[in-house]
C-alpha cells in the first residue's frame, strides 16, 4: 500500500511533511512519492491538506518539518525559484496569472527572454508562446490582450502553457480542469497522457473521482491533514476510494455495508 | 484571486458586434488607427480647458485672450515640468499597489540639502564658481533621494508596513527635517549654473536648438511608426492601413513642430535681448521641459522594455502570482521607491533652481498634485494599470487648470475647490469608462 521500492529511486519523495497554521495541522506527517512517467492523484475533501502539501513542493509555502528528495537527493525548496531550478512547475488552482498583462508576458513572467542589450525580447517570447499554444490550444489567438479579457478556458491554457514550456520534469496540477468545459477538459486530459508518455512525473490534485480514475496510476488520499493511504488505481474501485476520502478507511478495513451507506 | 466566470466565445463576439454598430463610422476610424480612446479623451479635455480659459481670459473675445499666447504656454510648460517629472515615478509606485505621500516633504529635504551644499558648504572647499559645486550638489540630491526612497521601500517591502503609513510618516518626518536643517531659514542664492536647471531667461536652449529637438522628435516618430509596421508584418499581426499610419505620422509631427514654432515666437524682452546682441531672440524650450521629456522617455523605457518595469506591473496585477512566478517582489518594491526618490531629487533641483532659493515650506501639497496627475492620467489606484505619458498629460491638465484660473483671477480657495472637483470627476469618468469597456 505504501511506497513500492522495487521501482528504483522515485523522481520525487515528500517525506514526513508537516505544516501548521496557528495550532491547526494542515499537513501532518505526510509522505508521498512520484516516479517518472507516472501520474499520482492527490484526493480528499475540502481542507484535507492536498494543496498545502503540494505548495511545499512548488515553493509557495515552507514546510515546518519534513524532507524533500528529488532523484534520491535531499533538496531544500524555500521559494518558487528553488522549485523551478529543480524543474518543478506548478499549475495553481488560482492559475496565478497577472491579469493586466498579456499571455506571452505571463508565460515568461520571472523568466523573460532578453535581447543582447538586456531589454525584454517581446518578439521572441511571443513566438515561443505561439508555438506552445499551437500544441496546447490551436484556437488560441489573443496573444496581445491582457489575460483578464480571456475566457476561463483560455486563461487555463496560458497557465498550462507556462508550466509545460520550461521542460518540467515534475508537474504539479492543482485542479487543472476546474474552469474548463467538457471539450477543453478532454484536451487537458490528452495533454496529461502526452506529458506522461514523455516521462514527466505529475502530481494531480482533483476532486473529480472520475478524472482521477481516468488519469492516475496511483491515488494518495488525504483526510484532515493526514495521509489515509496510497493505492494503485487497478487495485481499487471508485467506492473504495470514496470510502478512503470520507471515512478515512483503507479498502482492507472497510466493510461492504459501509460502502453501501456511501450511496445513501 | 477569483476566476472570472467564463464567457462563451459566441457571447463575446456578439457583444463586440453590437458595440461596433452603435459606435458607427467614427468609432471604426478610431479603431483602425488604433488610437487609445482614453488618451484621446484626455487630449480633448485639455483642448477644451485651453480654449475655455483663452476665451475667459479675453472676457469672451478670442483676440483679447491671453491663455494661448506663446508666453503663457511657455510658462505653463515650465510649471508643469517638476510635477510631471515626479508623476512618472508615482505611476510606477501606484501601479505596484502602493502610494507615496512623502514626495512633497522629501522634495523639501532634498531641495534644502542641495541648496545648503552649494550656498553654504561647498564654497568653503571649492573655488567660487567651480563647476563641481553644481555637479556635486545635484548628484548629492539625487543620490540622497534614492537612499531616502529605498529606506521607505525597505520598511514597506521587508517589514510589511503599508506604504500609506510609511510615507505618511515620511511626510511629517521629512518636512520636519527640512525645517531643522536650516532652522527655518531661506537658503539663497543658488549657483549660477545650477539655476539653469530651473529655466528662466537663461535656462533655455534658444530657437535653433529647439528646432533641432523638434526635428529629432519628428524623426523619432517616423522611425517608431516604420519599426512598428515592419514588426507587425514580419510576425503576421494585424497591420494598420497605410492611410492610418500616414495620418498619425503627419498629425504628430505637425503637433510637435507646431508647438516648437509657437513656443519659439516667445521672445526675450528687448532689454535682455540687447545684452545678447539685440534683435529678436527667442527663449526656446526651457531646460526643465527638456529634463521632463528626457524623464518621460527614460521611465517609459524602464516601464515597458525592462524586466523591472514588467515586474512592477505584474505585482500590481497580481502580487501572489508575481511571487509564485519567482519574481523578487520585495526588491522590486524597494527599487520602485528608490526610483521615486531619484525623480523627487530631480524635481527638487528644478524647483529650487527656478526659485533660486530653498525654503522649508518647499513642495507643500506637491504629493497631492503628483498623485492627482498620475490618477487623472489614467493610473488606477487599485494597481496594475497606468502609463507614463498619461501621467505627464495629467500633470499638464492639472497645471493648465491652476494657471488658467490664476490667469483669470479666480481666488486661491476657489482654485483648490475646482482642482479637487476635477480630480474626482476625472476619476469618476474613468471608472465608468473602464467598467463599460470591461463589460
Amino acid at each position: 500500500m505504501t511506497t513500492t521500492t522495487d521501482r528504483g529511486t522515485p523522481l520525487v519523495e515528500l517525506r514526513d511533511i508537516r505544516v501548521a497554521f496557528g495550532g491547526v495541522h494542515a499537513v501532518d506527517g505526510v509522505t508521498v512519492d512520484l516516479y517518472p512517467g507516472e501520474v499520482v492523484a492527490l484526493v480528499g475533501g475540502n481542507g484535507a491538506g492536498k494543496t498545502t502539501l503540494i505548495r511545499t513542493l512548488s515553493g509557495a509555502h515552507k514546510a515546518d518539518s519534513g524532507q524533500i528528495f528529488i532523484n534520491g537527493e535531499r533538496v531544500v525548496i524555500e521559494s518558487p525559484r528553488d522549485a523551478k531550478t529543480h524543474a518543478i512547475e506548478t499549475i495553481y488552482q488560482t492559475l496565478a496569472l497577472a491579469e493586466n498583462i498579456d499571455a506571452p508576458s505571463n508565460m515568461f513572467l520571472g523568466r523573460e527572454l532578453a535581447t543582447r542589450w538586456g531589454t525584454l525580447n517581446d518578439r521572441a517570447m511571443e513566438n515561443a508562446a505561439v508555438q506552445v499554444m499551437g500544441r496546447l490550444n490551436p484556437k488560441f489567438q489573443n496573444f496581445k490582450v491582457p489575460v483578464q479579457s480571456l475566457s476561463g478556458g483560455q486563461r487555463q491554457s496560458v497557465a498550462i502553457a507556462r508550466a509545460v514550456h520550461f521542460n518540467a520534469k515534475i508537474l504539479i496540477m492543482d485542479e487543472p480542469t476546474a474552469a474548463l468545459g467538457p471539450a477543453e477538459t478532454e484536451q487537458v486530459n490528452d495533454l496529461i497522457q502526452q506529458l506522461k508518455a514523455e516521462g514527466i512525473g505529475i502530481f494531480l490534485i482533483s476532486h473529480d473521482i472520475h478524472d482521477v480514475f481516468d488519469l492516475a496510476d496511483r491515488i494518495s488520499v488525504m483526510l484532515q491533514g493526514k495521509l489515509v493511504g496510497t493505492v494503485n488505481k487497478t487495485d481499487v474501485t471508485k467506492d473504495e476510494v470514496l470510502g478512503m476520502i470520507i471515512m478515512g478507511k483503507l479498502p482492507s478495513e472497510v466493510s461492504a455495508t459501509e460502502l453501501e451507506q456511501l450511496h445513501d | 484571486m477569483t476566476n472570472a466566470p467564463a464567457k462563451a466565445p459566441e457571447e463575446q463576439i456578439e457583444s463586440i458586434q453590437v458595440e461596433e454598430s452603435a459606435r458607427g463610422r467614427f468609432g471604426s476610424i478610431i479603431r483602425e488607427m488604433e488610437i487609445d480612446t482614453r488618451m484621446l479623451g484626455m487630449i480633448l479635455a485639455l483642448l477644451v480647458i485651453w480654449i475655455g480659459f483663452h476665451f475667459w481670459s479675453g472676457k469672451g473675445s478670442w483676440s483679447n485672450g491671453t491663455f494661448l499666447t506663446a508666453r503663457n504656454l511657455w510658462n505653463l510648460s515650465v510649471q508643469t515640468a517638476a510635477v510631471g517629472i515626479m508623476a512618472t515615478g508615482m505611476v510606477l509606485v501606484i501601479v505596484s499597489r502602493n502610494i507615496d505621500l512623502s514626495v512633497g516633504s522629501m522634495l523639501a529635504v532634498l531641495g534644502m540639502a542641495m541648496a545648503m551644499l552649494q550656498a553654504e558648504i561647498l564654497p568653503d572647499y571649492l573655488d567660487f564658481g567651480s563647476p563641481w559645486i553644481w555637479v556635486i550638489s545635484l548628484a548629492a540630491g539625487i543620490v540622497m533621494g534614492a537612499v531616502l526612497g529605498a529606506f521607505q521601500g525597505v520598511i514597506i517591502a521587508h517589514v510589511g508596513v503599508p506604504s500609506f503609513i510609511v510615507t505618511l510618516g515620511g511626510l511629517l518626518v521629512w518636512r520636519g527635517a527640512a525645517w531643522m536643517m536650516a532652522s527655518g531659514r531661506t537658503i539663497a542664492p543658488m549657483d549660477a549654473t545650477f539655476q539653469l536647471l530651473g529655466g528662466g531667461a537663461r535656462g533655455t536652449i534658444g530657437a535653433t536648438w529647439s528646432w533641432v529637438v523638434g526635428v529629432l522628435a519628428a524623426v523619432g516618430i517616423v522611425v517608431l511608426l516604420i519599426n512598428n509596421r515592419r514588426q507587425r508584418i514580419r510576425y503576421g499581426f494585424h497591420v494598420r492601413p497605410r492611410w492610418a499610419d500616414y495620418s498619425i505620422g503627419v498629425f504628430s509631427i505637425a503637433v510637435v513642430l507646431g508647438a516648437v514654432g509657437y513656443l519659439n515666437s516667445y521672445l526675450l524682452p528687448p532689454r535682455l535681448a540687447e545684452q545678447r546682441g539685440g534683435g529678436d531672440i527667442a527663449f526656446g524650450l526651457a531646460n526643465p521641459v527638456l529634463i521632463a521629456i528626457a524623464v518621460v522617455l527614460a521611465i517609459t523605457f524602464i516601464a515597458t522594455r525592462l524586466r523591472f518595469g514588467r515586474y512592477v506591473y505584474a505585482i500590481g496585477g497580481n502580487p501572489e502570482a508575481a511571487e509564485l512566478a519567482g519574481i523578487k517582489t520585495k526588491a522590486t518594491i524597494v527599487k520602485t521607491f528608490a526610483l521615486m526618490g531619484i525623480l523627487v531629487g530631480i524635481g527638487a533641483a528644478v524647483q529650487v533652481a527656478r526659485l533660486n532659493a530653498a525654503v522649508s515650506g518647499l513642495g507643500q501639497l506637491t504629493e497631492l498634485y503628483v498623485i492627482a496627475a498620475a490618477v487623472i492620467g489614467g493610473t488606477s489606484l487599485s494597481g496594475g494599470i497606468g502609463t507614463i505619458p498619461g501621467a505627464m498629460l495629467g500633470a499638464l491638465v492639472m497645471q493648465s487648470l491652476q494657471s488658467g484660473m490664476a490667469l483669470v483671477g479666480v481666488e486661491t480657495a476657489a482654485q483648490d475647490i475646482a482642482v479637487g472637483v476635477v480630480l474626482v470627476v476625472a476619476v469618476a469618468f474613468d471608472t465608468v469608462y473602464r467598467r463599460r469597456s470591461a463589460a
